[in-house]
């Protein structure tokens, strides 16, 4: 994918090897005894090499994350993204309500006129409208619930 | 510690090990050279098992992968737009899978309308290095949907309110 130009402009030092071990870890990673001198292996350096990469990649803020990527709903779990539209004057009130919430996994401000889109995460599948229903109430606001209905494409890839 | 004795095929409900095994790594896979091992010694249970029950969850979908989740801030991919589309119902399925293959969006979803308000039943979210990057991106999808796009917009996030992600905890 294109912004490869840009990603020349930041101020990260991942050399050629940084590049190809974050392409090859989004592809995923074995289990077996010793999963990390088998990636170390198919680029010829040493396991310990290896894990520190890994480390220094998490260290700088470069992954956010490397292990086990969940499914949630698969966990039995329920999860959907929701919409609100809120006055701007009452914007933060109601995103410190919001977000007080632990199910609200993720809570973004987005530029239209609904403006708030929150994803709520809940352990058994049947408790997403009780939340909404409390989101509402704490709120005065409509809440849009919008579930997937079908999902045809999670992870993006990047090339970098 | 008993409930590892329980096998649990039904995803609806997790096996305690399963449970404990997603807390112990929601954070992160351990590096050190035998991850596996070092789950299987603070869970009181066999490598062989906890490797087991990993690959299990990988087959029965409830770990998508095991896998490095970059920053794609950090990478260059400064802006990401929500794109939504108003397709006809009957398409959207052929239609979302065309548009997930593309390879700037990262996901892609059938989701209900909203009448009057909101009129989209299909969400795709577009990464790129700018905004014009992005909409450079927003005109090639409606190159793709040609006369089945009825409407669209985009929504770029302006502040991040809430970025906690998954939490599960293991039951009592």
């Amino acid at each position: 994918m294109r912004g490869s130009a840009e990603t020349q402009q930041t101020d990260l030092a991942l050399d050629a090897l940084d590049r190809q071990l974050l392409n090859r870890l989004q592809d995923g990673f074995p289990v077996c005894d010793r999963p990390y001198l088998a990636v170390a292996r198919e680029f010829s350096i040493d396991e310990d090499e290896l894990i520190a990469r890994i480390q220094r990649l998490l260290d700088t803020n470069v992954l956010t994350r490397f292990g086990p990527m969940y499914h949630a709903e698969r966990m039995g779990g329920g999860l959907s993204l929701a919409a609100m539209a809120v006055p701007v004057e009452d914007f933060e009130r109601v995103a410190l309500l919001v977000n007080s919430l632990p199910e609200i996994a993720h809570n973004y401000a987005r530029d239209h006129d609904f403006n708030m889109w929150f994803v709520i995460a809940t352990e058994d599948r049947d408790d997403v409208a009780a939340v909404v229903k409390k989101i509402q109430a704490l709120t005065g606001y409509t809440v849009y619930n919008m579930p997937k209905i079908e999902e045809f494409y999670v992870g993006l890839r990047f090339a970098v | 510690m008993s409930a590892c004795d329980l096998l649990c095929d039904n995803v609806m409900q997790l096996a305690e090990c399963d449970r404990q095994l997603i807390e112990l790594t929601q954070g992160g896979l351990p590096l050190v050279p035998q991850p596996y091992h070092e789950l299987a010694r603070q869970m009181g249970i066999s490598a062989d098992e906890v490797m087991l029950r990993i690959q299990r969850m990988q087959d029965n979908g409830v770990i998508r992968r095991i896998a490095a989740v970059p920053n794609h801030y950090k990478l260059g991919f400064r802006a990401n737009g929500m794109t939504v589309w108003n397709v006809p119902d009957e398409k959207v399925s052929a239609l979302g899978e065309q548009i997930g293959a593309l390879d700037f969006v990262s996901h892609c979803y059938h989701r209900p309308r909203h009448p009057p308000l909101w009129h989209y039943n299909l969400f795709a979210m577009v990464h790129g290095a700018s905004r014009d990057d992005v909409q450079d991106h927003i005109a090639a999808i409606a190159r793709l949907l040609g006369d089945d796009n009825h409407g669209s917009d985009v929504l770029f996030s302006t502040r991040i309110l809430k970025k906690t992600g998954l939490r599960i905890r293991a039951r009592e």
